[in-house]
């Protein structure tokens, strides 16, 4: 099963809107809590992540049996350096965007800690791609 | 799909339904649909929240009790009464009024619910210091089985420590017994405000065994108390009461009565409507920097619980009038006295609805089909087909439980494109609605 979001750099008020999604389709398909928990965790934080720092950005999320495959597409500034951005703590966010509450610095450490794999590609002044995998068995 | 009882407290009368369908619109569950014209339930589903029997205009759904002469087999006969039940008589009506009257209807030993408040708050506030946060109350019943079975994520967050009632029955228990009162002759029975807690006493969950008797409901038993008063001459009265209960006991039903006496952050979410929002909210935010949560299933509390039978609002205002003049202590008699191990409550288990199938490839073949059926259907909601959604429809058909023809604006296609005769588009009807909803009157 496919499903697509749209996500728009910016939209701090919707934030959250495909990873709540996800969350009541893996519900409903008797995924257990843990691992519903694990897949909302780390898809918030990458959906977060395109809000606060990209133009725009596309998810779609792949549910078969055995995983649930996340690919965030975003167009934006990138990311110079990853194994920085992969450091507890570390945030290009913006005053603005911290005083909102994100931009922590958690991001990519969150999002690979709640992930069985994370694959990020990026080039400075296009965008970041991002495939995060969740094991269902 | 079984028709008859819940497993739970309501049932649905069907010589009484009309198939009106108002009961699977508002089941936040969507346990309900209409088949041969009356209402039928997914037992599973239920979480005893008694919004259907709200709903309900020809009162076709009940809340079974227990025959009150049950208590006459017991010879210690011991009620328990919450604060509330007092809260529900005119203010004109003294609690020694009240007391005097259940005295002579037959109970030998009357002990108010909330006389375990005092202690289970403070022992709250330890707990939520050693646990998850937000602790979530397991106060009320249907808030516990609505966890279980829509927000699976967050059992771990439900508080492990039992109801004022079940606390304060184990210890009506015990006194009786170290009196050397016979097991068998010891009969304890609790004045419910809704069908939830009957729930709760019938299939308490947590892992704990309940030494409630039985339950008698709230308006009923309102009914034969003022019936007893009205026949009571001033003079009669000499009961006395030997308890004075604190401020925070006797609010403890109300909203906030919990999280206003917690430490730390507290929040008191009340109204299913409500609930069910703000829960969505929860799981999916981590953000959540509360200590303690108190969350209810009926508007007000338990002042709006079903059986409560007087105006909510009213009744919240009589309590909060009694709380003003009460103590900050519960001034209990002596021998009161409560233990960690009698408030603890046991693990709580997942009870997850199975909306498409158990084996996660089938669910997922199974939701990938429902959907496709969605862009068939009109959306509407209408219920028609019997349930309470367009997507309800095209679940329950994927389950095999229904058929996409139950669907009005289907029937129609199928009819133009001869798929359907005019009969038998006739007779689905009739296996929704019944075939007396197209007799002509
Ligand atoms: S009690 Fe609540 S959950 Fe059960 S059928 Fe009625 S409305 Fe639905
Ligand atoms: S709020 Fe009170 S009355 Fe209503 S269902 Fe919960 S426990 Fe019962």
């Amino acid at each position: 099963m496919v499903l697509n979001y749209h996500i728009e750099g910016g939209d701090f008020a919707n934030a959250g809107t495909a990873s709540s999604q996800i969350k009541k389709t893996l519900k409903q398909l008797s995924v257990p809590p843990v691992i519903i928990k694990r897949v909302v965790v780390a898809l918030y934080e990458a959906e977060v992540n395109i809000v606060a720092h990209a133009y725009k950005g596309e998810i779609v999320v792949s549910i078969d049996p055995e995983r649930i495959q996340m690919i965030l597409d975003d167009e934006g500034p990138g990311i110079a350096d990853i194994s920085l951005a992969m450091q507890k703590g570390y945030s290009t966010a913006s005053e603005e965007v911290r005083q909102m509450g994100f931009g922590a610095g958690m991001g990519l450490p969150n999002i690979s800690e709640n992930a069985d794999s994370l694959n990020i590609q990026s080039k400075v002044g296009k965008g970041t791609k991002l495939e995060i995998i969740v094991k269902l068995s | 799909m079984k028709g008859e009882a819940f497993q739970h407290a309501l049932k649905i009368e069907h010589d009484v339904c009309i198939g009106c369908s108002r009961c699977i619109r508002v089941c936040p569950t969507e346990a309900l649909r209409v088949r041969q014209g009356k209402a039928q339930l997914y037992p599973d589903w239920c979480i005893d929240c008694g919004e259907c029997y709200r709903a309900c205009p020809t009162r076709a759904i009940v809340v079974e009790s227990d025959d009150f002469n049950k208590i006459f087999s017991y010879k210690h006969r011991v009620l328990l009464i919450p604060c509330l039940f007092t809260g529900q008589f005119p203010q004109t009506i003294s609690e020694d009024d009240i007391y005097h009257a259940l005295y002579q209807i037959g109970f030998t030993q009357i002990v108010e619910v909330e006389t375990s408040v005092d202690f289970l708050a403070e022992s709250i506030d330890q707990y939520i210091e050693n646990n998850p946060k937000p602790t979530i109350s397991s106060f009320c019943p249907a808030i516990v089985r609505l966890i279980q079975v829509n927000y699976p994520s967050l059992i771990d967050n439900l508080m492990h420590l039992k109801a004022p009632v079940d606390i304060t029955a184990e210890y009506c228990k015990k006194q009786l017994l170290q009196k050397g009162v016979d097991e068998n002759d010891i009969g304890i029975f609790y004045i419910t405000p809704c069908a939830a807690k009957i729930a709760a006493v019938r299939a308490p969950v947590g892992e704990y065994g309940t030494v409630i008797t039985s339950v008698l409901n709230m308006d009923d038993l309102y009914n034969k108390t003022y019936h007893q008063i009205k026949q009571n001459k001033a003079s009669d009265i000499q009961c006395k009461h030997t308890s004075e209960l604190s401020d925070k006991s006797i609010r403890w039903t109300l909203t906030n009565g919990e999280a206003g006496n917690i430490k730390g952050r507290c929040l008191a979410i009340d109204g299913m409507d409500n609930v069910i929002e703000f829960l969505d909210k929860l799981e999916d935010e981590d953000t959540c920097n509360f200590d303690f949560l108190e969350i209810r299933a009926c508007d007000e509390s338990c002042p709006g619980g079903i059986l409560a039978l007087g105006n909510r609002f009213l009744a919240v205002e009589h309590m909060k009038h009694m709380a003003e003049k009460a103590p900050a202590v519960s001034q209990l008699p002596s021998e009161f006295s409560f233990t960690y191990d009698m408030i603890k409550a046991g693990n709580i288990e997942e009870r997850s609805m199975v909306k498409y199938d158990k084996d996660i490839g089938k669910a997922i073949e199974k939701m990938e089909r429902a959907k496709k059926l969605r862009r068939q259907l009109p959306n509407i909601d209408c219920g028609a087909c019997g349930a309470p959604s367009c997507e309800a429809l095209s679940d329950d058909v994927v389950r095999g439980e229904s058929k996409i023809s139950y669907c009005i604006f289907i029937q129609k296609q199928q009819e133009q494109s001869g798929d359907l005769s005019n009969e038998q588009s006739f007779e689905i009807m009739e296996e929704i609605w019944g075939k007396h909803k197209f007799r002509r009157k």
